[in-house]
């Protein structure tokens, strides 16, 4: 196929005149817009000027952001999918395949959180399905500003109950994520949903559209005109003005509708009448179809008037790029059309033929037989223009981060209160709140519920499970983007290794600020070179994911949080480990050393409203022998907890195992001998430390294969009953306190804030 | 054990049930909603989810479907009928079972593990408990806030309708026990022959060690074992 | 013054999706009710309030809309006065 030209096309009555300011209201640049007259070999009509718009923009086109995209590894012996697919898909043995995948919905969230957020979780869901995988499981990361503003408050309800809602509707456990409070995402709040499906080998699908004259079908919901370019707007800043009239009309899920999609989908593939499938995302049957056709190295063409409605006298410009939800894009077998319809038809939902594939390479748009688009697909798909731009360090983020910290450090106080200040804060207290307005065993599938290190389910039939976690402190990221980012990704791989999991692949989702900004730049290409160093080191290689840029109001930039999603694989599920100590008497044993910074850590923000200094160095090669260690530790069975050390440091991890679930506290007597200051021993957040406990008879075991591993290890305690209450020496001071004030301090916290009267305000 | 899996649109629990009537040794089958035909069939499982959304009430509109007509036929024939969470709320929009399930009394969906004392272990779904038994089940449900008016109220307990109620750890019925507002803790009642159960709480999610509990096992042994092989 | 009972009708905005209604109206067509065209679900409000006249009352009630009882995003309203009470000053 040689570079088809476009055909002549006369403009639609009725449709603006293409004039420099349309094209810029498109977020195109004079120079993009040269690119589209080169393509066209003309002007483009409006409808494809929107066409263009939609796949240009950085949500679909990832202009800002591929070239560093593809400095990650990517490939593994157990990676059947990579990037590029609706999913990456792994191996994860006994015949099974997973597909997983994190994505953002930023920017709808900030303007309607409840909808934001549930059509969020549906977009990822579709993404799993559509791979031929059945959703076994959803996470959420989600940040805020802090609670103290009404605002934010609202913002923060509305998000959890929109997650809560579709998931639990259409019957998706929820097994874990995050959430992190801080004044660096007041006006932005960032939601991202990651799911995880899995599938036998040979029911793995893709998408992508070949043999000409095949059927394309829209089945699903109807086409309205929701979210009409809310690819475009993902792709800009919010201001002041992003008010009512600029905004895209929301889209609206209905997860209902959605159950009866997925049992469809999954329906139609096993049916073998189907070649491809797609949701309809972002950019709506735009992209949807563009993409298909360019993975097939194939055309489509398109009859706007076949297209489902919602709504009379939409213009083929609004229903390329209606962005409503539930709906999807299937390339049928010549001839069995009327099998996809009864499939869908049984599950009360409409199928019909809206186009074909051709070999013309072109992606054509009819509106009652007349011609009103004409593209060739594989330049709209793959000749978005891509940017490597100047990155350049902020000054004040210098300043931050080189700021002396000695007597912050080592000022003099009530570490006690200090302890239960930071169990209380937000961003430590239990998020039980949260997760116990989600549905956290339907499927019965959960081994471990939200609340540990680590989501894990069963593989029903084998005896493996999955595992699987998001992180990311965005602080961290912000004061040192590249060792952030392998922080983030070093803590992952911890959090599996506490539930017994063996780190594998990764999804991430890069939420960033405006990259045309030279300090948003380079935050975004050291944090990618951060993770690409961790991948590497840890064999995690990155299967997919998102990107979200522009997340800023008036100006200000979110901390940059590149978010990590990663599942690991559980062999034996007899071996799964918790994070909550279980037996008084049992030894504590911390793994790894305090490498003695403070900088970003959660005592600082809590303590002076500060986010500053040195972020804790990573030392991947020390990580990869810890997680090692731990692997080999819980193999032969000699522990009987484990967990990790993060947000709050030592005495909060610690804490967190006493405390388990509530339900049946331990207490704790602990003495921690380290060269540093007691703030610093209690409070600061060094990576590369595990907390776990065994039984007195084996700690001498643990001790041996942490020798092994040359990982340092040290018994600390000893675990007691709660009316011992909790109590941490360190070289000079302690944490002393009852088991029911550490208690009350880590579960009331948020229920405190967000249930009080005035908890909720528009 | 032949067991019919009523198959709603919206329904996500169904897959569960039928896993959990297998592992007592039922042979299950799903019944899509629109199938007609219960009469070969020892026992009907209305699962939890929701059926169309939810939207208008939970269970209104499931309660149309045309297999509810054979449903009704066959809770008359003394036959055991269970249904779980939204299962629940079909059966009492039905009219199978008297009350209603409104809005719990935090107004937000509640999802953990509670604890239900059993308070009857003479029907034919509790017979492998004991009275007074603890058990530790999950609920997750936004609508579970059960109540009626008073007459019904009184009759449910006057006849000793009332299977399970939410406890404490102790066994003991309080507020901070109830999970959404019940009225006298309420989770699972019976009709007045005993043969159809509507309960809150998910058994189905209670049936492995590897899940966090064993204790709904009982109510599925409990029903196998009370039915006469057809 | 005097008490005014104020009736609040939310409902979704036109042209965006109303589940809810859609679900319904699928379920009306299947019993067998013909021509039923369309379907949308709002909810009403009762709002008693005291006010020195009717035009005051709808006014305070218009606030209350914006502020909290509509989604300014997803929903629109209408308010109207359902009945008036005269108050007997103490």
């Amino acid at each position: 196929m040689t570079n088809p030209t476009a055909m002549q096309v006369p403009p639609r009555e009725g449709d603006p005149e293409i004039t420099p300011e349309i094209v810029a209201d498109h977020g195109l640049t004079p120079e993009e817009y040269e690119k589209v007259l080169k393509i066209m070999g003309r002007d483009p009509t409006f409808t494809e000027l929107g066409v263009f718009s939609a796949m240009w923009s950085e949500h679909c086109g990832y202009k800002n952001s591929k070239r560093l995209l593809r400095l990650l590894p990517t490939q593994a012996p157990w990676v059947i999918q990579g990037p590029g697919e609706n999913a990456g898909v792994i191996d994860v043995g006994d015949g099974y395949a997973l597909a997983f995948k994190i994505e953002s919905h930023n920017h709808p969230s900030a303007v309607e959180p409840y909808q934001g957020a549930a059509t969020g979780v549906g977009g990822i869901l579709r993404d799993i399905f559509t791979m031929g995988a059945r959703p076994v499981a959803v996470l959420d990361s989600l940040r805020f500003g802090d609670l103290d503003s009404g605002r934010v408050r609202y913002l923060f309800a509305g998000v959890v109950n929109g997650v809560g809602d579709y998931g639990n509707c259409v019957g998706i456990p929820n097994v874990g994520g995050e959430v992190q409070f801080d004044r660096g995402y007041e006006g932005n709040p960032i939601v991202n949903a990651m799911c995880l499906g899995l599938m036998r080998h040979e029911e793995l699908i893709t998408a992508a559209a070949t043999g000409n004259g095949a059927p394309l079908m829209a089945v699903g919901a109807r086409t309205g005109r929701d979210g009409i370019h809310g690819a475009t707007f993902a792709s800009e800043e919010l201001s002041e003005d992003s008010d009512e009239s600029s905004r895209p009309q929301v889209q609206v899920g209905d997860p209902f509708t959605e159950k009866l999609l997925l049992e469809a989908s999954l329906e139609l593939i096993a049916s073998g009448a189907i070649s491809g499938i797609q949701d309809m995302g972002a950019a709506g049957i735009t992209s949807s179809a563009s993409e298909m056709a360019g993975r097939g190295g194939s055309g489509v063409e398109l009859e706007m008037t076949d297209v489902p409605v919602r709504e009379e006298g939409m213009t083929p410009y609004e229903i390329l790029l209606s962005e409503s939800q539930e709906r999807m894009l299937v390339v049928a077998h010549p001839g069995r059309e009327d099998e996809v319809r009864e499939i869908l038809e049984k599950w009360e939902l409409e199928a019909a033929v809206i186009g074909q594939v051709t070999d013309d390479g072109k992606f054509r748009i009819l509106e009652n037989g007349n011609v009103v688009g004409d593209i060739p697909a594989l330049p709209l798909t793959d000749g978005c223009p891509t940017y490597e731009r100047e990155g350049i360090e902020s000054e004040q983020v210098v300043a931050l981060r080189e700021m002396d910290l000695t007597e912050h450090m080592t000022a003099e106080g009530d570490l006690t209160k200090d302890f239960l200040s930071l169990l209380r804060s937000p961003n430590v207290a239990s998020k039980r709140w949260i997760y116990e307005q989600y549905d956290t065993t339907v499927r019965t599938g959960t081994a471990v519920r939200p609340g540990g290190d680590s989501g894990v389910i069963r593989i029903r039939g084998t005896s493996r499970a999955i595992a699987a976690t998001t992180d990311c402190n965005g602080r961290l990221v912000y004061l040192e983007p590249r060792t952030g980012a392998m922080a983030a990704v070093a803590e992952a791989a911890r959090n599996l290794v506490c539930v017994g999991a063996l780190p594998t692949a990764i999804t991430n989702n890069l939420n960033f600020g405006n990259p045309l900004k030279t300090h948003i730049y380079y935050q975004l290409r050291e944090a990618v070179l951060g993770m690409r160093e961790a991948c590497s080191a840890f064999e995690t290689p990155v299967t997919g994911g998102n990107v979200s840029l522009f997340n800023e109001t008036d100006g200000k930039a979110i901390y940059p949080t590149p978010v990590i999603g990663m599942v690991g694989v559980i062999d034996d599920i007899s071996k799964i480990i918790r994070h909550a100590f279980n037996s008084a008497g049992d030894d504590i044993v911390l793994l790894g050393t305090n490498s003695g910074e403070l900088g970003g850590s959660e005592y600082l923000y809590v303590t002076y409203k500060l986010v500053a200094g040195h972020p804790p160095s990573v030392d991947l090669e020390a990580e990869r022998l810890l997680q090692q260690a731990v692997l080999k530790m819980n193999h032969e069975e000699v522990l009987n907890s484990a967990h990790d050390c993060s947000e709050g440091g030592l005495a909060a991890a610690i804490a967190e195992c006493a405390l388990g679930n509530g339900e049946t506290p331990l207490g704790v007597s602990a003495e921690v001998d380290e060269d540093l200051a007691p703030i610093v021993s209690l409070f600061g957040e060094s990576h590369g430390r595990i907390i776990v406990s065994t039984s007195p008879e084996n700690t001498e075991r643990v001790l041996a294969i942490a020798a092994l591993y040359d990982v340092p290890a040290k018994r600390i305690g000893t675990v007691t009953e709660m009316a011992s209450g909790f109590s941490i020496k360190v070289r000079s001071g302690s944490v002393q306190a009852r088991m029911t004030d550490v208690a009350e301090a880590y579960f009331d916290s948020i229920p405190n804030i967000m249930d009080a009267p005035t908890g909720s305000e528009a | 054990m032949k067991v019919a899996v009523i198959t709603f649109p919206g329904s996500n629990c169904d897959y569960d049930l039928f896993k959990a009537a297998q592992q007592v040794g039922g042979d299950a089958q799903f019944i899509w909603h629109r199938e007609r035909g219960l009469e070969s069939y020892d026992a009907v499982l209305l699962p939890g989810g929701f059926s169309y959304g939810d939207y208008l009430r939970a269970g209104a509109i499931a309660r149309m479907s045309p297999i509810m007509e054979d449903v009704i036929e066959f809770a008359k024939t003394g036959r055991p009928v269970l249904g779980i969470c939204n299962g629940f709320q079909i059966l009492c929009e039905s009219g199978l079972l008297p009350g209603a399930l409104m809005h719990n009394i935090s107004l937000k969906f509640e999802s953990k593990d509670v604890m239900l004392r059993v308070d009857r272990s003479d029907t034919m779904f509790t017979k492998d408990y004991t009275t007074g038994q603890v058990l530790r089940i999950p609920i997750a449900h936004g609508e579970g806030n059960y109540g009626a008016d008073d007459e019904t109220l009184k009759a449910l307990e006057d006849q000793g309708r009332v299977v399970f109620r939410y406890v404490d750890r102790d066994g003991e019925p309080s507020d901070e026990a109830n999970p959404n507002g019940s009225w006298n803790n309420i989770a699972g009642i019976t009709n007045e022959t005993g043969n159809v159960l509507g309960m809150m709480p998910h058994p189905e999610r209670a049936m492995e060690k590897l899940l966090g509990s064993t204790d709904g096992l009982a109510l599925f042994t409990s029903m196998a074992g009370s039915i006469q092989p057809s | 013054m005097s008490q005014y009972r104020i009736e609040v009708r939310v409902k979704p905005r036109p042209g965006l999706l109303d589940p809810q209604g859609k679900a319904i109206h699928h379920s009306l067509n299947s019993l067998g009710w013909e021509g039923v065209n369309d379907v949308s679900v709002g909810k009403a409000i009762y709002i008693e309030i005291d006010a020195d006249s009717a035009d005051t009352a709808l006014a305070t009630v218009e606030v209350m809309c914006r502020k909290l009882l509509a989604n300014p995003v997803t929903e629109d309203f209408e308010v109207s006065v359902v009945d008036e009470m005269e108050l007997t000053s103490s």
